[in-house]
C-alpha cells in the first residue's frame, strides 16, 4: 500500500500542494482506464481517485456521467476497480476508489474493503455516504487499515465538521461549492473560507474538489489546501478525444499543466 | 404496536431506511425534519393544511360501494375510497399542498420535483402556483414524449420543465437529477419528493401526509358496514398512496394489507417492476435503503409497467419493512390482469381507473374470491384514467386502423399524453 497520508506529507515537505487525480474505471474501456491512470501518476499526478461508475450517479455532473455511462455499457465490472488501484499502486501513488455505496454494499463491505486492500488501494471516498450510516464500513475499513474519505461541504454545520473529520481518516474531501462534479469558471470563496473552519476541528490534511479545473485554479486552491482534486477536466479530455491515443496525449499535457499548477501555489 | 416500533432508530423502519445523501444534502434534511416535527404539532399549520383539503382538494374523499365489479371478485363486497376525485386528479396532492406549506414556513422561494409520467409534476405546480412559488419539475426525456399533455399541463400551470436526457431516460434519471439541482439551490430550493422513499425524513414526511387517506377511509367504512375491511388493497409504486391507506389499519391485525406491483410482462420475463417478487434485494436508491431492483453488480436494472406510475426500480422503505415483518404482502399483477380490471370497472360501474390503480383492482378480484361473500375488500382508487385513455385505447383496440393514422399524425402535430403516474 501507498498510504496516502505519506504521499500527503511528502508533499507538504516540498512545500506545495497534492495533486489528486480521478478517472473512471472502464473508460475507454478496462485497459483504456489502466493506461489513463498510469499516464496520470507519470505526469505528476500524486494520488489517483478511481471511480466505481455507478448507474444512479446523483452527485456528477455531465462529464463523469457520460463516460460511467459509457464504461457500463461497455460491460465494466465493480472488480475492475481493483485492476486500475493495482496499476496506480505499481507505477508508484496513492490510489483511492471513489465509489457510491450500493455497489460496494451489494459486493460485500468487507470483500472489498480486502479486496481493496490486496490491490495495493489506499481507502475509499464515499460521496453518498456520510459517517452517520457508515458503520459497517468503519469496521471494515479499520480491519483493513484503509483511509476514510469523507466529504464536507460549505452547509456542514460546525458540529457536523467535528463528527465527520472524527471518522475521517487519510484526508478531508473538502467540496468547494454546493454542487456537483464538473468545471467551474471560478473556485469561489467558500472553499477558503470551508477549509478555515475544517482546520479549525482537525488535523487531518484537507484536500478540495468540485469545480476545479485549470492550472490557475489548482494554483489559487494550493493557496490554502493540503492537496487539490481535479475530476471532470481530466476526464473530459478523454471523453472529448478523437481517438485514444490523442486522449491519453492530451491527458498528459492537463496533468503536467495542473501538476505544475500545484507547485505554484504552495503553501 | 409495529407502527411505533419502526421509529426505534432514527429515521429507520427495521432495518430499511435511512439517509444516504451527499454532506451538502445533511443541513437540509435536519432542517426540514425539523420544519415539519415542528409544524406537525401546530394548530396553525394543521388548520392551514386542513382548510386546503377541505376547500381546495376537495376531502374528506367519498368511499364507493362497486357491487357489479364485485361480482368478478367471488361475490366479497369491494369498496372504492375515491383519491381520483381529488383536484388534480390523484392522491398526489395531499403531500404536496404539505409541502409547500413547509417550503412558505422554511422561508423557500422555489420547489423542484421529479415526475415519472406527470401526476406529481402536475400536484407539484399546481401547489406552487397556489401559493406563488417558483416550481422546476425534471422528467426523462422519454416519459415527456410520452407525457406531452402533461409536460403541456405542468408549463400552463407556470412551471419549468426540464426533459433529462441521462441514463434510461425516465423516472429514476429524473429523481438522480432533482437531486443533482437540490444539492446546488439548497439554499432556495425544497425539493417536493413524490413518495414514501428517499432519505429520511422523506418517507416518513410523505406518508403522514397522506395518512389523512387512511385515517378516513377506515372511518367510512366503519360507520358504513358497522365492521372493519378484511383486506386494503393499493398499487405500489413507490408506494405513497399504499402507505397512506395501509398506516391506520397497521395495527389492526385482522385487516389484510396488500400492495400490489407492476408486474409488467410477467416477474419470469424480466420487464416488470416486482421489487418484492422479481429479483430485487436489498441496496442503497436515492437516499435509502431498502428493496431494489439491481444486477449482481449492485448497478440498478430498469423496470417495466405499462403504468408509468409504477415503473421505478425500488420502493419505500416503509414498505421493505412492513413486507419483512410479515404485516404486509406484496403481489405483482401483470400489465394483461391490470388491463382487463381496468376495462372491468369502466364497463360495470362507469368509473375510468388510473392503470396504477386498476392493479390494486386486480388485486382485489384475486383476494375477493379468497375471501367469498362474506369478504369486504377496501381498494385505494389512487387516480382517474382519463391520462390514460390513449394508452388504453390503443391496448384494446378501440380505434379502427385509419383512427390510429389519424391519431398518429394529430399526435406529431399537437402530441397528446398517454399515461401518467397516480400509483407512487
Amino acid at each position: 500500500m501507498t498510504a496516502v497520508s505519506e504521499v500527503l506529507a511528502r508533499a507538504k515537505d516540498e512545500g506545495r500542494a497534492a495533486l489528486v487525480g480521478y478517472l473512471p474505471v472502464g473508460f475507454p474501456d478496462v485497459e483504456g482506464s489502466v493506461r489513463a491512470v498510469r499516464a496520470l501518476v507519470e505526469s505528476g499526478v500524486d494520488i489517483v481517485e478511481v471511480g466505481l461508475p455507478y448507474t444512479d450517479p446523483l452527485m456528477d455532473g455531465p462529464v463523469i456521467q457520460t463516460a460511467a455511462t459509457r464504461a457500463l455499457e461497455g460491460g465494466v465490472r465493480v472488480r475492475d476497480v481493483f485492476t486500475a488501484v493495482r496499476a496506480v499502486h505499481e507505477a508508484g501513488a496513492a490510489a483511492v476508489v471513489m465509489t457510491y455505496w450500493n455497489p460496494v454494499l451489494h459486493y460485500g463491505v468487507d470483500r472489498f474493503a480486502a479486496d481493496l486492500s490486496a490491490a495495493g488501494g489506499s481507502g475509499l471516498i464515499t460521496p453518498d455516504l456520510v459517517p452517520d450510516e457508515a458503520q459497517e464500513w468503519i469496521e471494515a475499513s479499520d480491519r483493513h487499515d484503509l483511509d476514510r474519505i469523507f466529504l464536507v461541504a460549505p452547509s456542514s454545520t460546525t458540529e457536523r465538521l467535528r463528527m465527520t473529520t472524527g471518522a475521517a481518516r487519510g484526508f478531508v474531501y473538502v467540496a468547494a461549492l454546493m454542487g456537483v462534479t464538473g468545471a467551474r469558471t471560478s473556485v469561489g470563496d467558500a472553499a477558503g473560507a470551508l477549509v478555515e473552519r475544517t482546520r479549525a476541528v482537525t488535523d487531518l490534511p484537507l484536500c478540495v474538489g468540485l469545480g476545479v479545473s485549470t492550472r490557475e485554479q489548482v494554483a489559487q486552491v494550493a493557496g490554502f489546501a493540503d492537496g487539490v482534486i481535479v475530476g471532470s477536466a481530466l476526464v473530459r479530455t478523454l471523453v472529448d478525444a478523437p481517438d485514444p491515443d490523442t486522449g491519453l496525449a492530451d491527458l498528459r499535457a492537463l496533468a503536467r499543466e495542473l501538476a505544475a499548477g500545484a507547485r505554484e501555489g504552495g503553501r | 404496536m409495529i407502527s411505533e416500533t419502526t421509529t426505534e432508530r432514527l429515521g429507520r423502519f427495521g432495518d430499511f431506511g435511512g439517509r444516504y445523501v451527499p454532506e451538502a444534502l445533511v443541513a437540509a434534511l435536519e432542517e426540514l425534519d425539523e420544519h415539519r416535527q415542528k409544524a406537525m404539532s401546530d394548530p396553525e399549520f394543521l388548520g392551514a393544511l386542513a382548510e386546503l383539503h377541505r376547500s381546495y382538494t376537495g376531502r374528506p374523499s367519498i368511499i364507493t360501494e362497486v357491487p357489479r365489479f364485485a361480482e368478478h371478485c367471488g361475490g366479497a363486497r369491494v369498496v372504492l375510497k375515491r383519491e381520483d376525485l381529488n383536484h388534480t386528479g390523484s392522491h398526489k396532492i395531499n403531500n404536496v399542498l404539505g409541502q409547500v406549506l413547509l417550503t412558505k414556513r422554511m422561508g423557500k422561494s422555489r420547489v423542484i420535483a421529479e415526475t415519472g409520467a406527470g401526476q406529481h409534476g402536475v400536484a407539484t405546480a399546481t401547489g406552487a402556483a397556489l401559493l406563488g412559488l417558483e416550481c422546476t419539475v425534471y422528467m426523462g426525456r422519454v416519459d415527456t414524449e410520452r407525457q406531452a399533455l402533461n409536460v403541456a399541463r405542468m408549463r400552463l400551470l407556470g412551471a419549468e420543465v426540464v426533459p433529462v436526457d441521462h441514463g434510461s431516460r425516465t423516472l429514476k434519471d429524473a429523481v438522480n437529477e432533482a437531486f443533482r439541482d437540490w444539492v446546488t439551490n439548497v439554499d432556495s430550493t425544497h425539493y417536493v419528493l413524490g413518495t414514501v422513499t428517499g432519505p429520511y425524513p422523506f418517507p416518513e414526511m410523505v406518508r403522514d401526509f397522506h395518512r389523512i387517506i387512511g385515517v378516513e377511509a377506515r372511518q367510512q367504512v366503519l360507520d358504513a358496514y358497522g365492521r372493519l375491511p378484511d383486506a386494503v388493497c393499493a398499487c405500489v409504486g413507490g408506494g405513497s398512496n399504499a402507505m397512506g391507506i395501509f398506516h391506520r389499519f397497521v395495527d389492526d391485525p385482522d385487516v389484510r394489507l396488500i400492495g400490489l406491483e407492476g408486474g409488467g410482462e410477467g416477474v419470469d420475463s424480466g420487464r416488470h417492476a416486482a421489487r418484492f417478487t422479481g429479483q430485487a434485494t436489498p441496496g442503497v436508491l436515492h437516499g435509502a435503503y431498502t428493496y431494489v431492483l439491481q444486477d449482481d453488480d449492485g448497478q440498478t436494472v430498469e423496470s417495466h409497467s405499462v403504468s408509468a406510475g409504477l415503473d421505478y426500480p425500488s420502493v419505500g422503505p416503509e414498505h421493505a419493512f412492513l413486507r419483512d415483518s410479515g404485516r404486509a404482502e406484496y403481489a405483482p399483477v401483470t400489465d394483461d390482469e391490470a388491463m382487463e380490471a381496468f376495462a372491468l370497472l369502466a364497463r360495470t360501474e362507469g368509473i375510468l381507473p388510473a392503470i396504477e390503480s386498476a392493479h390494486a383492482l386486480a388485486g382485489a378480484m384475486k383476494v375477493g374470491r379468497e375471501l367469498g361473500p362474506e369478504g369486504l375488500v377496501l381498494v385505494s382508487l389512487s387516480g382517474r384514467g382519463d391520462k390514460d385513455v390513449d394508452t388504453a385505447a390503443r391496448w384494446f383496440g378501440l380505434l379502427s386502423g385509419e383512427e390510429i393514422v389519424e391519431a398518429e399524425q394529430k399526435k406529431a402535430e399537437e402530441p397528446v399524453g398517454e399515461s401518467a403516474g397516480s400509483g407512487g
